[in-house]
């Protein structure tokens, strides 16, 4: 075949390819954006493992959800919003049924389209925060907690360690954060906190170029002498923060991080002295469950697994299974209530609706204390649900505090408001009119 | 033997300083137009990941090669520029939601013009690598201001800027009821409009003015160029179309918009396709454009389209190492760009098949 015409056929088999939907006929399509490459790929590749590797264990072991097998493919996006919008459409294209960004800028850029392309988006604990309003956001989920709640659990944490809520006036409490809009998220929660419990909060953001040289940052931490540090940080900006805290002999047992500022590569960046070292979860580390036992009998050990066997447990290894798993429960829902083994879009979108994941459930799973229970309605697509803080022993990520619960009470009003900010400021939001799904 | 000017004899001077002098080239590039928009048929992911980045990006290269190829001013702001535009559009377009969004598409460049005079200023007194760090200030101010500054973004709580319905003529053009269809139709046409524009402002004094400048500024001052008002100049046309092309990226392509999507390394992607196109030639940034934008899609989902099993991640690494070759190799064959190999074959073509 001449060159030529091997161009020629390449591009006619492209076309076709990208055309035709990808499709068996009982089988479910799931795509995932995965950022395997690119300058955050260390985080990446674990969630991407832990994700790929409870799909699989699905259908080894159960053949599927319901009997219909799941078609899971990976898209790269090297954590890039053009990429991110190409695999968008890609799935699209395929018949995706729902869409799992994974990327601040992927998320803001679908939330529009998710209405009228009928595919909902799963933005597991990113993303927008005020898309937890399923009245101005039906097509949106972002559980199991945002931004705020997570910053709240914070706000307890250092209140349980100085022994009460009225112990916080006077102390100082700093928000180191990446300069971008995920970093500044907690600011608004915080300040408001700051008044109520009279507390001092100082802002040290950390330019996206400057994630690796923290050096002046830490300066001012140590000159200002902060009591206690919020990390909302991503990406190589953590383990660096753990290494400066360590060289600004900042207590690192008084450094905590949100849930993904806690990766095992995250706090092993401090070395031996990054002992101590805190972050925010909602799923446990470790092998010590059946669901993860299950993933290494049916997956690790048939070398079905692109993990290495030392990072199977890990925290953002697990943190992939339990989006995964989210994602498997919400379609699990939707055939329930559909009533058909192939579910499209609108009813996982039901599905996700009315997801309710109870402890006995849990346990079914082989996720018992792996991760606390989850509830989804119509109107509160995150649900708020309780968090602990995770403590690095210098080698492994350990239950630091019991299960906490966000003060859902304060972050729920702002977060309606800010929807609503949200539905104005963008003229011709859709009203909802999607009916609310009942759990069957 | 089909592709000569033999017998096409021109009878006036209209006719003889017209762009394309040669019949075939006019049926070519009509030809060329009818496809484009009869490509408007294609699926959603054809005109979404392929045909819209390609033609946003040709319109950015257009713009910066103006500056760095035909006024010879190198300038790593493109970025910071588009993001002007982009931004300037939301904000019109949120102020004054009556006007036509086409209207303030194209009078967004404007704003992103003037920015570009401001950082232009020292073009005057500096030239070369220190000119791109000067230019770079206005990438990193220009970000900053992005991110910083609420007031752009309208004080939204997510922070971007995102592509409210619009509508022209009653059919949505703008915003997530916008199909891919029309939003391709639309920016073709704004492209070719452009286009156009241009092509005949770099025939004319302007141009000629621009690629003195560039040649020799000395010399071009003492036949009479006045340096300041055809240096900001350039840099006013090619803000403006960097601008236009931003608002376009953001609201006929992405739909929303962090900073984070104006960074350096958008300053950068435009750049190499300059330099790969090839520097002052329309045709060049076309495929400089297409060649950085398009090429990287087509290998990273057409490998696995073709039933290659590699995983996406495997994809994306080969799709680098392809491209990061292919760039090299393109360099070396060709250093005046892709615009030059495109000049040589025509050349070929109009021998053939008696070369000599």
């Amino acid at each position: 075949m001449s060159l030529r015409s091997l161009g020629l056929t390449a591009a006619a088999a492209f076309l076709v390819g990208a055309a035709a939907p990808a499709m068996a006929q009982d089988s479910i399509y799931v795509p995932m954006n995965t950022y395997r490459t690119g300058p955050i790929a260390g985080s990446g590749v674990h969630v991407a493992d832990g994700m790929r590797d409870y799909i699989t264990l699905l259908n080894e072991r159960d053949g599927g959800i319901g009997g219909a097998k799941i078609t899971y493919e990976e898209c790269e996006t090297g954590y890039d919003t053009k990429k991110s919008v190409e695999c968008y459409e890609l799935q699209k294209s395929k018949g995706s049924v729902i869409y799992s960004p994974w990327s601040t800028g992927a998320t803001l850029a679908a939330i529009p389209r998710a209405a009228a392309d009928k595919i909902p988006i799963l933005s597991m604990a990113y993303g927008l925060s005020a898309s937890a309003d399923g009245n101005v956001f039906p097509w949106v989920f972002n559980p199991p907690a945002t931004y705020w709640d997570g910053a709240s659990v914070f706000i307890k944490h250092v209140a349980e360690k100085e022994g009460g809520l009225d112990k916080l006036k006077g102390k100082k409490i700093g928000l180191i954060h990446l300069d971008a809009p995920f970093g500044k998220e907690p600011i608004p929660l915080l300040e408001k906190l700051a008044k109520e419990y009279g507390f001092e909060l100082k802002l040290y953001p950390v330019a996206a170029q400057d994630m690796q040289n923290q050096g002046s940052v830490w300066l001012n931490i140590r000159r200002d002498r902060t009591d206690w540090l919020y990390n909302q940080g991503w990406g190589a900006m953590n383990p660096t923060a753990v290494k400066e805290a360590i060289k600004a002999g900042f207590p690192t047992g008084k450094l905590v991080g949100v849930w993904w500022a806690g990766g095992d590569d995250d706090a092993r960046g401090g070395g031996e002295q990054g002992k101590g070292y805190k972050a925010l979860s909602f799923n446990l580390a470790g092998t010590d469950f059946p669901v993860i036992k299950e993933i290494q009998k049916h997956v690790v050990e048939k070398g079905l697994s692109k993990a290495p066997r030392e990072k199977v447990g890990e925290m953002l290894y697990n943190r992939g299974v339990y989006n995964a798993m989210l994602i498997a429960e919400a379609i699990r829902n939707a055939q329930a209530i559909s009533g058909k083994k192939v579910v499209t879009g609108e009813d996982v979108r039901a599905g996700l609706e009315s997801l309710n994941i109870t402890e006995a459930r849990l346990k079914e799973l082989g996720m018992e204390g792996f991760a606390s229970p989850v509830k989804v309605t119509c109107e509160d697509h995150n649900g708020h649900h309780k968090l602990f803080v995770a403590e690095w022993d210098g080698s492994k990520w350990t239950k630091g505090s019991d299960w906490t619960d966000p003060m859902k009470e304060l972050v729920r009003p702002l977060l309606v408001q800010d929807a609503k900010d949200y539905a104005e400021k963008n003229a011709g939001w859709p009203k909802r009119n999607e009916s609310c799904a009942k759990s069957s | 033997m089909f592709y000569r000017e033999a017998g096409q004899y021109k009878t006036s001077y209209a006719a003889d300083m017209a762009v394309f002098p040669l019949r075939q080239d006019r049926i070519a590039l009509g030809l060329i137009i009818a496809a484009a928009y009869a490509l408007a048929l294609s699926n959603d992911f054809m005109l979404q990941a392929v045909l819209i980045p390609f033609l946003v990006f040709s319109l950015a290269a257009i713009g910066l090669n103006i500056l760095t190829g035909y006024a010879g001013l190198l300038s790593l702001g493109t970025g910071g520029f588009m993001g002007v535009g982009a931004y300037a559009c939301y904000k019109l377009t949120t102020a004054f939601p009556g006007v036509n969004i086409l209207i303030w598409i194209l009078a967004s460049g404007l704003f992103s013009a003037g920015v570009g005079v401001l950082f232009g200023l020292p073009s005057l007194r500096i030239k070369g690598f220190y000119l791109a760090v000067a230019t770079l200030a206005a990438q990193f101010f220009l970000q900053w201001c992005f991110n910083r500054v609420p007031w752009l973004y309208n004080y939204n709580v997510s922070g971007a800027i995102e592509a409210p319905l619009r509508t022209l003529f009653g059919h949505p053009i703008v915003g997530p009821a916008a199909t891919p269809q029309t939003r391709y139709l639309i920016l073709l046409t704004l492209v070719i409009l452009l286009t156009a524009v241009v092509s005949n402002l770099v025939r004319g004094r302007i141009g000629r003015a621009w690629m003195a400048v560039r040649d020799m500024d000395i010399a071009a001052e003492l036949i009479g160029i006045k340096l300041l008002s055809t240096k900001l100049l350039a840099f006013a046309v090619s803000s403006y179309l960097c601008g236009v092309a931003g608002a376009l990226m953001v609201f006929l392509w992405y739909g929303s918009a962090e900073y984070t999507v104006f960074d350096i390394n958008q300053s950068f992607n435009v750049l190499f396709m300059v330099i790969i196109g090839g520097l002052g030639s329309l045709i060049g940034s076309f495929l400089g454009a297409a060649f950085i934008s398009i090429l990287p899609t087509l290998l990273k989902f057409g490998l696995p389209a073709l039933g290659v099993p590699i995983e996406a991640a495997t994809a994306e690494h080969l799709t680098a190492i392809m491209v990061g070759a292919l760039i090299i190799l393109f360099l070396i064959v060709e250093p005046h760009g892709l615009a030059r190999l495109w000049q040589i074959g025509k050349q070929k073509l109009r021998v053939w098949p008696f070369p000599y």
